[in-house]
């Protein structure tokens, strides 16, 4: 046994230096964030000793119209965590459920679609938005979250896919119509994937850029990562504001992760890309 | 288009609605008379019995998939491809100019840098991702007190995405006061410009990437841990040695989770364009360094309004990622393992 003993050792060694050397940026980001203007001049790359100048929190948050953006982030965050996953459960629900010629060929094309770089479809995307008058606006990054994502009904699929059939079955005995037994019996069942799938799409939706950078122009609708970038160019020297301005703006991904952590690990790992 | 949702507008203008949410109705008002061009039709067939119930049942839960399919996936698709036939700038009409968007892509060199910096961002990016990940992931999967907190650890950075993440290793690869040169100097070495340098400012982009494996380390935790003990049991009384047991069991057993983690992976890699768009405030880097092939697509597109060039720079985009998934899929058969009595679960799922 004392091979094996000695060969965790030396994982547990490595563990603890890897995770050092990936915290440390972060440790760092938030020390700076806390620093006086000298104290960053002075601390360099250490991580000690710290000014606790929480001044630099409400400096950065008032340097820039912060709560207007954090409202259109959020507009442009919320809406779509509930559309997709309502949406997408409802479409997983069919694919799983509702017995239909050529549903499995369907599936096929959902799928292919995943595969399908997004980008791609930018220019006539941006094209159709500004026929529908939508150009600065919030709607071209609201909108699309209407019609579901792949990947989740994916998830929504094959976890229905596991309940038992019999569910089904004793509801429409009972005489509960499709959208009856979605509503009332699948849904509520699948917890986990709705905050597996709200998560992701929490996280992709805040921390979007390309697609605000697109449609936004105007102060008026700018959402956090895209004040953020501004800020960058505007304010490169001043690294305590823009450290504590970049940790506002990742603390809500940051906390949403601690309250659903059990969640997004099962919710994703069961995938079952076996 | 524009002139049927104008005359929208104006309708719910004069009902009261406010100019900031009239093109939203004007939107709902489009979508509305296509769900009724749909449902229509559908229910009047089911009253004939031309078509099952159920049938018709999957198609309206499927509708907002579909349609969204069609208008943001399809129809965009259709349309740019036309698109990438025209010459047009948004204000002027479209002028035809058959091949011409693909014969100047052909020898424009930037096109060929935006692909060459792509490429080899993707070559560099992805294998070192699978490695670090699946390695860290074989450090983590033992049972340890305390191991949770490990994997918090490697797991948070990779919640800094995006633009926070650019913020940061600004300052990370700053070549005076940032860290990485910080720490190399202890060790008496002068570090690179990093993204300032031709020559280092992708390799430091691809250094930013392998700051946040923790999501994929969590994927393949999950795969470590299906893994059947049984396997191990029965090789370690045949004798095999803890190398043995990782390239005959551990390996084909996850074989289809790294497989999964290559082809997102490359799809991503492909798709870069944050990192090159805030490091170099949208220019592309010195001597172009940086400039990812959607950033150029970016640039083109709303920097000079080129859309039909933009368009069928879109297209090579896509048929480059096509053919790349494509290869990996075919080499896929040699390298990736199945279960075989794994059930064709579509097939039996399908309540007759």
């Amino acid at each position: 046994m004392a091979p094996s003993r000695l060969r965790q050792t030396g994982s547990l060694v490595v563990l603890v230096i890897g995770s050092f050397v990936f915290a440390y940026p972060f440790l760092w980001m938030i020390a700076t964030s806390l620093r006086t203007r000298q104290g960053v001049a002075e601390a360099g790359v250490s991580l000690w000793p710290v000014q606790w100048h929480f001044q630099n929190y409400t400096d950065g948050l008032s340097s820039f119209p912060f709560w207007q953006y954090l409202g259109n982030s959020l507009l442009t965050t919320i809406p779509p965590v509930i559309f997709t996953v309502l949406s997408s459960s409802l479409v997983g629900f069919a694919f799983a459920r509702i017995p239909a010629r050529g549903a499995g060929v369907i599936f096929g094309i959902v799928l292919a679609t995943m595969l399908l770089p997004g980008e791609v479809t930018i220019v006539p995307q941006f094209i159709l938005f500004r026929e529908l008058d939508m150009m600065d606006t919030l709607y071209p990054l609201i909108l699309p979250s209407l019609f579901g994502s792949a990947f989740f009904i994916f998830l929504f699929r094959q976890f229905y896919l596991r309940l038992p059939q019999s569910l089904t079955d004793a509801a429409i005995v009972d005489g509960a119509g499709w959208f009856r037994i979605w509503w009332s019996i699948y849904l509520p069942l699948s917890q986990p994937i709705i905050v597996a799938a709200a998560v992701l799409q929490f996280m992709s939706s805040w921390n979007n850029f390309l697609t605000p950078s697109i449609y936004l122009s105007s102060e008026r609708w700018k959402t956090l990562p895209l004040a953020l970038a501004g800020f960058t160019s505007a304010n490169s020297t001043d690294t305590s504001l823009l450290m504590a301005t970049s940790i506002v703006v990742v603390l809500p991904c940051i906390v949403i992760f601690f309250l659903a952590q059990r969640h997004i690990v099962g919710g994703i790992s069961f995938t079952g890309s076996k | 288009m524009s002139e049927i949702i104008t005359a929208i507008e104006q309708v719910l203008g004069r009902l009261g609605m406010s100019p900031d949410v009239q093109p939203l109705g004007a939107f709902l008002v489009l979508l509305a008379a296509i769900y009724v061009l749909f449902l229509g039709p559908l229910w009047f067939a089911v009253r004939r019995q031309w078509v099952h119930r159920s049938t018709a049942a999957f198609w309206v839960f499927i509708s907002p998939w579909v349609f969204g399919f069609l208008l943001f996936t399809v129809g965009p698709m259709a349309y740019s491809l036309v698109l990438s036939f025209f010459d047009w700038n948004l204000i002027d009409p479209p002028s035809f100019t058959g091949l011409d968007n693909y014969t100047e892509a052909a020898s424009d060199p930037l096109v060929a840098k935006a692909v060459q910096v792509t490429l080899t961002y993707a070559a560099l990016s992805v294998p070192l991702q699978v490695a670090l990940s699946l390695g860290v992931a074989l450090l983590m999967n033992v049972r340890v007190r305390g191991i949770h907190v490990f994997r918090t650890i490697w797991y948070l950075p990779s919640l800094v995405t995006g633009v926070a993440q650019v913020v940061l290793f600004l300052w990370v690869f700053n070549p005076g006061y940032g860290l990485l040169n910080g720490v190399l100097r202890v060790f008496g070495i002068e570090g690179p410009a990093w993204f300032a340098d031709p020559g280092w400012a992708l390799p430091a982009v691809v250094i930013m990437s392998l700051w946040t494996v923790g999501g994929n380390m969590v994927i393949y935790l999950a795969g470590l841990q299906d893994v059947p003990t049984e396997l191990y049991e029965a090789a370690h009384l045949d004798g095999a040695g803890a190398v043995r047991r990782f390239w005959s069991i551990t390996l084909p057993q996850i074989s289809p989770v790294i497989f999964f983690n290559v082809i997102t992976g490359l799809i991503g890699a492909m798709q870069t364009f944050t990192q090159g768009y805030v490091v170099t405030q949208a220019g592309g880097g010195p001597s172009h360094s940086l400039l990812f092939f959607v950033l150029y697509l970016y640039q083109n597109a709303f920097e000079y309004f080129r859309m039909g060039y933009a368009s069928a720079l879109a297209w090579i985009l896509l048929v480059m990622i096509l053919l790349l998934t494509a290869l990996i899929f075919r080499g896929s058969a040699f390298w990736v393992y199945y279960e075989s009595t794994r059930p064709k679960e579509a097939r039996f799922a399908r309540a007759k």
